[in-house]
């Protein structure tokens, strides 16, 4: 693997990290497994794309897909709390109906972002390679957002939505509102995750109606491998083991393209990547049953 | 513990990545591939440029080194594909479809040469800013239908029609701009044109039926939504002696009458050439994108029989296959 490849890796394990701060958000705190971040990945990438290519302001348009993301999750909350919906299928409504409305937003299937005025376009005209300073400025986007999550669930709001995830029933008892804090937390989570989708476009040069395919896949690896390399019970501890696990995804990704040395074809290319992560996920635990702690 | 054993065991993958890679040859040429998904029509295109690099003596395994990358449809994957190739740039760089060609565009330095192909509008996906000169590090061959070409067919197999009707879906992208450059072509060739649309197969039917007694001709773009319902199109062709022309070759064995189309494979040659001059020296920047210069005629003889068109021999003559 070489330097920029590494880099590239990096990169898009930092931007794929606010997809996995998201499905955390849902899949862990909430116990909500939502796929509508396979629609609202794409749903923030097309919001951002068409209003830069429009003229707007990037980083305006970065904070409108967030908005359009949080909407996507209350519409998936609502349904599950208000309509009762079974909650993964109200997901799967949600994720349908944001491919047509995407398509709507963009008007075309593929928007091109290339020499637009994006948010990452200031660092170009640093002495530092691009390769390093995006993914240097994402990562401290990155930590700083991850920051204030951990205030957030650390706080009386926060610890009445993790008690909501863990015992409904009785966080109810206790007064807790347990529909408002689904809702606030889809919402939150699909934020997170519209703004993993711009950032995406916006570093690879276009928005595509098909980007949002496999997101929560992606997603869910990252939170359960990085929680499983990283176990912890503090959310400081969890939501960074998360990033980890986002870019440990990606590392193994560009070391499954490189394995074209043992024989491996481009087509073999998920299948490598799903037995890494699988190693990855189970070796840990082999050597600890051998020796246990 | 746990930590360090994964530590080890994912430095050891890195440096088993690390090992692959370091087999750069000084004398051989290298392509590099990166392809959004393998579909028939892109793979055929792959293999067109494969062959014709090997007719100019670049012999795979020989003096060219291929780098196949497949995205599997996931655009974040073609993101680090180009990723890769950008820190293992190849001689060429050789980008399959426009998502493909796109990340290559955002993720290379602008020194490696890279050729597109199977692009339905380069400008539009802002690969180039200019067709004729593409100034920088990109050129390559788009797939857009050659609707000149086809309405030329039209006009020489029907010298007095005047009046063509279009049918499409106006959701689709591709077809709008297909039917707004219709509009622009069709006076230049004497047509009026009638234009309906559908937007789903269950309307094409009525949308054909509209244009019976009105239009001459009969043209269907590429267009998914149409050419999926062809046959109620081609139902009201027979009942109405209306000739039926297509943008795509596959439909004319669906009943449609003729169909001027190209093969991706030959698209693939032809972007293979444009490979081959820039192996050789040429600066992409000045090689304009192309679009696919050699044309197939395809013909139905049993849909020239249901309007009563005896097709002239020139047509058969130049025709790569009659169909039934």
């Amino acid at each position: 693997m070489s330097l920029i490849a590494f880099l590239g890796a990096l990169e898009l394990g930092l931007i794929f990290g606010f997809v996995a701060l998201g499905v955390y958000l849902s899949f862990r705190v909430l116990d909500f497994p939502d796929l509508t971040v396979d629609g609202s990945f794409p749903l923030g990438a097309a919001v951002a794309a068409v209003w830069i290519v429009g003229g707007g302001s990037p980083w305006l348009g970065t904070g409108l897909a967030m908005i359009a993301g949080a909407m996507a999750g209350m519409v998936t909350a609502w349904m599950a709390v208000k309509l009762k919906i079974l909650n993964l299928l109200a997901s799967i409504l949600s994720m349908i109906a944001l491919y047509s409305i995407n398509l709507r937003i963009m008007g075309r299937p593929n928007i091109a972002l290339l020499s637009e005025p994006t948010i990452f376009v200031p660092l170009e005209s640093l002495p530092v390679s691009r390769y390093v300073a995006f993914p240097a400025a994402i990562a401290v986007g990155l930590l700083l957002v991850t920051f204030l999550l951990n205030r957030f669930l650390n706080s009386e709001t926060g610890l009445a939505m993790r008690a909501t995830g863990e015992t409904p029933r009785m966080a109810s008892g206790n007064g807790i509102n347990t529909s408002v804090m689904v809702l606030v937390g889809m919402a939150l989570s699909n934020a997170l995750v519209a703004l993993g989708g711009a950032l995406f476009a916006q570093s690879q040069g276009s928005a595509d109606v098909t980007m949002g395919v496999g997101t929560i896949v992606v997603g869910l690896a990252a939170v359960i491998g990085g929680q499983s390399l990283i176990p912890g019970r503090s959310i400081l501890v969890a939501t960074l083991a998360c990033l980890f696990g986002s870019i440990l995804y990606r590392l193994m990704v560009a070391v499954a393209l490189n394995a074209d040395f043992i024989g491996l074809k481009a087509q073999d290319l998920n299948l490598v990547t799903a037995l890494l992560v699988g190693l990855a996920l189970v070796l840990p635990k082999l050597r600890l049953r051998r020796r246990p702690a | 513990m746990r930590q360090t054993v994964a530590g080890v065991i994912f430095g050891a993958l890195v440096a088993a990545g690390m090992a692959g890679a370091v087999q750069a040859q000084e004398e051989t040429v290298t392509l590099g591939i990166t392809q959004i998904v393998e579909h028939p029509a892109l793979d055929a295109s792959r293999q067109g440029v494969l062959d014709e690099l090997k007719e100019r003596g670049y012999v795979e395994g020989k003096n060219l080194e291929v780098t196949f990358e497949n995205a599997q449809g996931n655009t974040a994957i073609a993101a680090q594909i180009a990723r890769k190739f950008a820190g293992e740039p190849p001689t060429v760089l050789l980008a399959i479809s426009t998502p493909s060609a796109q990340s290559a565009a955002a993720a290379m330095s602008k020194t490696v040469p890279i050729v597109f192909t199977a692009v339905t509008d380069p400008l539009l996906a802002k690969l180039v800013a200019d067709l004729d000169a593409p100034g920088a590090n990109i050129t390559g061959v788009v797939d857009a239908p050659p609707l000149e070409a086809q309405l030329q067919l039209i006009r020489d197999m029907f010298p007095e029609a005047e009046k063509l009707g279009v049918i499409y879906n106006p959701g689709e992208a591709n077809s709008v701009s297909q039917a707004q450059a219709l509009e622009a072509l069709a006076p230049e060739l004497g047509f009026n044109l009638i234009e309906v649309t559908a937007s789903r197969t269950s309307e094409v039917m009525g949308a054909a039926r509209s244009l019976a007694g009105r239009a001459d001709a009969i043209y269907v773009p590429v267009d998914n939504t149409v050419v999926s319902a062809l046959e109620s199109v081609v139902r009201v062709g027979y009942d109405a002696d209306i000739p039926v022309f297509t943008g795509d070759n596959s439909s004319v064995a669906r009943g449609a009458l003729a169909s001027l189309g190209f093969s991706y494979y030959d698209m693939g040659r032809q972007t293979g050439e444009m490979v081959a001059r820039i192996i050789e020296g040429e600066n992409p920047g000045d090689i304009p994108v192309g679009t696919v210069d050699k044309l197939e005629l395809i013909l139905n003889s049993s849909a020239a029989e249901a309007i009563g068109y005896a097709i002239p021999a020139e047509f058969q003559e130049r025709a790569v296959e009659i169909v039934d």
